[in-house]
């Protein structure tokens, strides 16, 4: 991989470019109209009124509650995607990473008849005395809905590109695979994990049409920045695109910690030199 | 493979995060061909409550100007109004308030002034067979009762608000919805005991929810107007529609679907 970048090839043709220069375009120009739309000289006001603070806070708070719960549910489901063969694993996949590609909307229609009053647990919720519809539960469930494939997606990978000769040997020395997936998977799949974390944490604070479509909207409830954003643009067109920098400048930060320089998801797995094989206390 | 994945899982997450992109619709420009055939489109812009009656009012007005056809856009009035003022090519404008049409006639874009053709009042929408016996506004307030209603930066939420007003209720959703239709859907689908929505939406939603009249909804009574636009390209045509509408015919239609009269 270094050896390759001392040398490039630079033979690119004079098209590929231009068209090239058309793609950065697509993407960066919309960007450059909203911070060239932005109201600065009444920025922080509007950034900061009680409504805006509530919907920051909210979704922070319920990002990182999803991204854990994709965690705990997408680190298993991941391993044993990458690590096991079994029938109609191809099929699984696909399932898993469906929420991808699907419309939001769609994601929330589908969950609103999974944990609705009407759903397909709600009797059982309701017998329960649980509540999903309306409450910051929901607005979780559905960013874990949404944001879960990213992690699995990252994770698997990682999986896959390490290989799993590490753990074969920490298993011919005996240590069984309760321990092995602590001291040597899990070390391994670290930097995986990381920027799928990013990623699934990123995606969740995106979150839009599940939300409102399952969750509904209410000031510290469930009214997420997105939903603000979309609320004050009926009435406050500035407070709208102020806040909508502010998810940019999010975005950004996210993708330049998952991929910029220097980062754990760009030094990748491969090119580990030396296993984090730290066996002595199991292996006896 | 190592690098396919997570670019795609980026480019994936750039489209959530960006979510969706207004703008005009580009493909209208070749309308202006007016040749031998002399076949044109007039373009109406209006409130998403107004579908089913100008859905077939458009079919109206075509039988009765031959070689014109009529293209609908409906959404809510704060998007067409915007969208107007970027230059959008629409022909005629129609509004659920007298708020959103300002600002398109603020903005010299109108052609004329506006007229009031229609009103609209908030009743109380209930999942057909009214499980938690709501019984009337008061109810709204009880303990247990899930309300769901618009936000009040949108019309139907500024009446709501007007309404609890005058009963002197306080009224405590358990979510603030950005178009009335979203309130609806929640009611049908069960999730709210309770919506406050549009007389015309009850009618819309057919069997699908049963509904109780609010007395003190006179207090909000919601007005539509409708203009032709200066940048129309037949403002014959874009006047025809508008006296369509405001004539017998259309206010036969408006009442089928609930609306109440408008002033002329």
């Amino acid at each position: 991989m270094t050896r390759l970048a001392r040398h490039p090839y630079t033979g690119i043709p004079r098209w590929v470019s231009a068209l090239a220069v058309l793609a950065v375009a697509v993407v960066v120009l919309p960007l450059v109209a909203i911070v060239a739309k932005v109201d600065w000289e009444n920025f922080t006001t509007l950034v900061t009124s009680e409504s805006a603070l509530d919907a920051l806070g909210l979704s922070l708070r319920t990002s990182a509650a999803s991204t854990l719960l994709c965690i705990v549910l997408g680190v298993p489901l991941a391993l044993v995607l990458a690590r096991s063969s079994f029938p109609f694993q191809r099929l699984l996949r696909s399932l898993v990473l469906l929420p991808l590609v699907l419309p939001p909307v769609v994601g929330g229609i589908a969950l609103l008849y999974t944990f609705g009053r009407q759903g397909l647990l709600g009797a059982t919720l309701q017998v329960l005395g649980v509540q999903v519809a309306f409450s910051t539960t929901a607005v979780i469930l559905a960013q874990t809905f949404v944001a879960l494939p990213f992690l699995v997606v990252s994770l698997e990978g990682a999986l896959r590109i390490g290989g799993h000769r590490y753990e074969a040997v920490a298993a011919t020395l005996g240590a069984p695979p309760g321990v092995v997936f602590r001291r040597v998977t899990l070390p391994l799949i670290l930097p995986g994990l990381a920027s799928g974390a990013v990623l699934s944490f990123a995606r969740s604070l995106g979150e839009f049409g599940a939300t409102l479509t399952f969750a509904g909207s209410l000031q510290g409830v469930t009214r997420t920045l997105p939903l603000e954003i979309y609320l004050q643009r009926e009435t406050d067109p500035d407070a709208a695109v102020a806040l909508s920098l502010v998810l940019v400048a999010v975005a950004v930060a996210v993708v330049s910690l998952a991929y910029g320089p220097g980062t754990a998801a760009r030094r990748g797995l491969a090119q580990r030199s030396t296993p984090p094989l730290i066996l002595e206390r199991s292996v006896k | 493979m190592a690098a396919v994945l997570p670019a795609v899982s980026a480019l994936l997450l750039a489209a959530g995060l960006t979510g969706c992109a207004g703008g005009a619709p580009a493909g209208m420009a070749g309308a202006s061909t007016e040749g031998a055939s002399g076949s044109q489109t007039l373009t109406v812009f209006a409130a998403a409550s107004l579908k089913s009656s100008f859905t077939e009012l458009a079919k109206t007005f075509e039988a009765q100007h031959p070689g014109t056809s009529v293209t609908l856009s409906f959404a809510g009035s704060s998007d067409l109004a915007t969208q107007i003022g970027q230059g959008a090519p629409a022909d005629v404008f129609a509004s659920a308030d007298t708020k959103n049409m300002d600002k398109v006639t603020g903005a010299g874009l109108a052609d004329g002034s506006p007229r009031v053709f229609a009103t609209n009042t908030l009743a109380i929408a209930v999942p057909a067979g009214n499980a938690a016996n709501v019984t009337g506004f008061q109810d709204l307030a009880r303990d247990g009762i899930r309300l769901v209603m618009c936000a009040k930066q949108v019309p139907c939420g500024a009446a709501a608000a007007t309404v609890a007003g005058k009963a002197g209720v306080t009224l405590r959703p358990v979510s603030e919805e950005n178009a009335v239709t979203d309130v609806l859907g929640k009611v049908i689908s069960g999730e709210a005991d309770a919506g406050l929505v549009y007389v015309t939406d009850v009618k819309s939603a057919g069997g699908k929810v049963d509904s109780i009249s609010i007395p003190e909804a006179d207090a909000a009574v919601n007005s539509y107007p409708i203009v032709p636009l200066a940048g129309a390209k037949d403002k014959e045509a874009a006047k025809a529609f508008v006296d369509l509408v405001t004539g017998p015919e259309g206010q036969q239609v408006l009442a089928k679907a609930g609306f109440g009269a408008g002033s002329r």
